[in-house]
């Protein structure tokens, strides 16, 4: 007892969450999409995934032995980012096309910027976008051994029919982890029950997506029409997983339901007036942006000041 | 409209198994007692006895040094050993009056009493002042100032705060068990000095047990009501229990009475029991000295003044080696260097832990994930406002409402980077209050 004690400011206990267990909550979700993806597409999307987190994770050690900082890979978010960006990579994509995007992501948007929480806009998203606009072509080319020609969602703005359940269960064209309507919702299942995230921002993001295109879209309230929708393309993965990510969405309660109606527009008009089928990932990114703005304007009021009297 | 619950909060682990099941005990004191002359909020008492003294046991050895202050009583009888500046929980140095105990607790002869119905108002509240009672939940603030408010046929609710929602913490929880009466009838007093009030003990729904034994004990009290609020700290604190007991809600800028409302904790109203109906001034408290590293965890009833060591020793000593000791609970309790200092008015438990969580758990970077902002009571944003904090940046802190922080400690507690929000809040919000007051 001759010692003296730690001291410290209240409080003097924690939770046991940290940021590397809600990481790790995050790769355990993304796992069932991961899964299918390499069900349906074959051993190159486990080629794809292995490469792509391979140099998200080198990427992150490298330039922190470098700099001499703090080796974090140790927290799994550069897991979550390659992970990520894996499963929105073709996976006719040669392997190089997934050491590039792993690069650019942490190197680029995530490390320069400062690291983790640092960094303004999602970093898989980011290198998803940076690859989409450098390598169109290999990053649009959907033909593999399971599947050729256009993805649904692309069938589905030129008027080919398309086979709903097929695109719900996952088997379809597309990245190798955005087919499976089912896969991702599991996962979200998982993270919600986990307290990782929650409804505000996906919810509100899809609600206010189907209703842009049941008054936009064409087609009314064609219950085929809008469900081709929600299960096409990179909407599940993006709502779910990516508008989701902590770091580029409002903190405030109110900013995040803003924050989703925002993506669920924005999405709206990339699919329907846009050149392109897709427009999660530029929504997202977009939305990205604007976050401090909409922080600015949906500071929660503080207790008991204002308005809530007896 | 009682809500029986607040926004925000948390559901830490609440140790209260340790202790629950303990009965109160008495622990004599063996060595000098300590009397800081700061217990409370407000001017620090003036020593009226000096060196070498013969004192009793219930005698005044320092009056009020102000109408925001208190007195405080020798709890044992003895010999004025010196004056002189004494460690406190806190780590600062306070002038302390030092009693040299001779063990045989002769006392003085209380005051008087009248039978509380023949008493006025005027003369409860002179009581109440010179029995030295502070807020024993903790901030110490002078009950006889809460009690006179500016216009007190203002006030409709005279609450008693038995929510205790500090993990381990259970001497409020025995008290309520063991002497239910003493507490029932401490409220009629303020109910004495508010016509217009009704009585409402708000007790957090863990404890069944003590709702079900006031609720009978008040069932032929017309004006007292017993409120089973939901378990979730910080209910206790008292603009969250101010919420949930009766749908008011105030902010930093105001007192409970500009809601109608008066809150005192079980511990400070059994004192006002005891000033009123027994005539005997504020010498005891109970303590719940718990924690992994204590060998046989107690309430004890302890004569304010006594050394820590002691109420280690009658608790069995340690079993394993303690790594941290806070007086106080976990969440809004002081971190102790060791435990040579003294109980005081506002020392509801020592914690004796055998991890610190602190230092254990290294900071990383906000990774903004929002569950500060879920947990705040206060409604803020945390991460920002300790950002701020930690940047000096004074005006975005005052704007982001840093000054409404009650430092509960939620945010640092769900933190998963482990960042010490509440300490950088806190620091900044001393600045500021501060310079408010200049």
């Amino acid at each position: 007892m001759s010692d003296l004690m730690k001291v410290s400011s209240n409080p003097h206990v924690r939770s046991k969450t940290g940021t590397s267990s809600i990481m790790l909550a995050v790769v355990i979700a993304l796992l069932p999409a991961a899964g299918f993806g390499i069900y349906n597409f074959g051993l190159g999307a486990l080629i794809t995934i292995v490469v792509t987190v391979a140099s998200t994770v080198l990427t992150e050690l490298i330039f922190e032995k470098v700099c001499k900082k703090k080796v974090t890979i140790g927290d799994y978010s550069a897991v979550v980012t390659g992970l990520l960006l894996a499963l929105n990579l073709p996976v006719s994509a040669p392997w190089w096309i997934g050491v590039v995007g792993g690069v650019f992501a942490i190197l680029v948007v995530k490390m320069l910027f400062g690291g983790l929480g640092q960094n303004f806009m999602n970093p898989a998203l980011g290198a998803r976008c940076f690859l989409l606009i450098s390598f169109t072509s290999i990053m649009t080319n959907f033909d593999c051994d399971a599947y050729t020609g256009a993805t649904p969602l692309a069938d589905l703005k030129n008027g080919v029919d398309v086979n709903i359940l097929n695109m719900v269960i996952g088997k379809t064209a597309g990245t190798i982890g955005e087919t499976s309507m089912i896969a991702i919702v599991i996962g979200a299942c998982f993270l919600i029950l986990m307290g990782v995230i929650d409804l505000r921002i996906p919810g509100s993001y899809i609600v206010s997506f189907v209703i842009f295109i049941s008054i936009f879209g064409g087609h009314g309230l064609d219950g085929a029409y809008i469900s081709a929708h929600l299960a096409g393309g990179g909407l599940m993965l993006g709502a779910f997983f990516m508008a989701t990510d902590y770091v580029t969405r409002p903190v405030t309660r109110n900013g995040q339901y803003l924050f989703g109606i925002l993506l669920g527009i924005l999405t709206g008009i990339f699919r329907i007036f846009g050149p392109s089928a897709e427009g999660v990932s530029y929504a997202i990114i977009i939305g990205n942006l604007l976050v401090p703005l909409i922080e600015k304007i949906t500071l929660p009021k503080a207790f008991g000041k204002g308005g809530e009297k007896a | 409209m009682a809500k029986l619950t607040f926004h925000g909060g948390i559901h830490p682990y609440d140790g209260k198994e340790l202790s629950k099941d303990k009965p109160i005990r008495e622990v004599l004191p063996k060595g000098d007692l300590v009397y800081p002359l700061s217990q409370h909020i407000g001017a620090p008492a003036k020593p009226i006895v000096e060196k070498g003294d013969h004192v009793l046991t219930g005698q005044k050895i320092a009056e009020a040094g102000g109408f925001v202050s208190a007195p405080i009583y020798a709890t044992v009888s003895g010999t004025v050993k010196s004056i002189e500046p004494k460690r406190v929980v806190t780590g600062d140095s306070v002038m302390s009056i030092i009693i040299e105990n001779d063990g045989l607790y002769d006392e003085v002869e209380y005051p008087a009493v009248k039978p509380l119905e023949e008493m006025t108002k005027e003369e409860i509240i002179e009581r109440i002042k010179e029995a030295g009672i502070v807020g024993m939940g903790g901030a110490g603030f002078p009950t006889h100032v809460k009690l006179s408010p500016k216009e007190p046929e203002k006030i409709d609710y005279v609450i008693a705060n038995c929510a205790e929602c500090e993990p381990y913490l259970t001497s409020d929880y025995r008290r309520m068990i063991e002497e239910p009466e003493k507490l029932v009838k401490g409220l009629k007093v303020s109910l004495q000095l508010f016509e217009n009030a009704r009585g409402i003990l708000a007790v957090e729904d863990n404890k069944p047990d003590c709702i079900a034994i006031l609720k009978k004990l008040t069932k032929d009290e017309p004006r007292i009501s017993v409120k089973a609020l939901r378990t979730k700290y910080p209910q206790g604190a008292e603009r969250q229990i101010i919420y949930a007991a009766t749908g008011r809600a105030i902010n930093s800028t105001m007192l409970p009475a500009d809601a109608g409302c008066v809150v005192n904790n079980v511990d400070t109203i059994v004192a006002i029991y005891h000033a009123i109906y027994e005539g005997k001034p504020l010498m005891h408290r109970i303590v719940t000295v718990t924690g992994d590293a204590v060998a046989d965890p107690q309430n004890f009833i302890v004569r304010i003044g006594t050394n820590y060591h002691e109420l280690v020793e009658e608790a069995g000593g340690f079993k394993k080696d303690p790594v941290k000791i806070i007086s106080g609970g976990p969440m809004m309790g002081f971190g102790i260097f060791d435990l040579d200092v003294p109980t005081t008015k506002t020392a509801s438990a020592l914690l004796c832990l055998t991890q610190d969580d602190v230092s254990r758990m290294e900071p990383g970077p906000c990774i903004n994930c929002g569950r500060c902002v879920e947990a705040c009571p206060s409604r803020l944003v945390p991460n920002m406002l300790a950002t701020y904090a930690e940047h000096y940046e004074e005006e975005a802190f005052v704007a982001l409402e840093g000054l409404e922080c009650v430092e509960c400690g939620c945010c640092s507690f769900v933190c998963p980077a482990k960042r010490p929000l509440t300490q950088s809040i806190k620091s900044m919000r001393k600045i500021q209050l501060a310079k408010k007051k200049k």
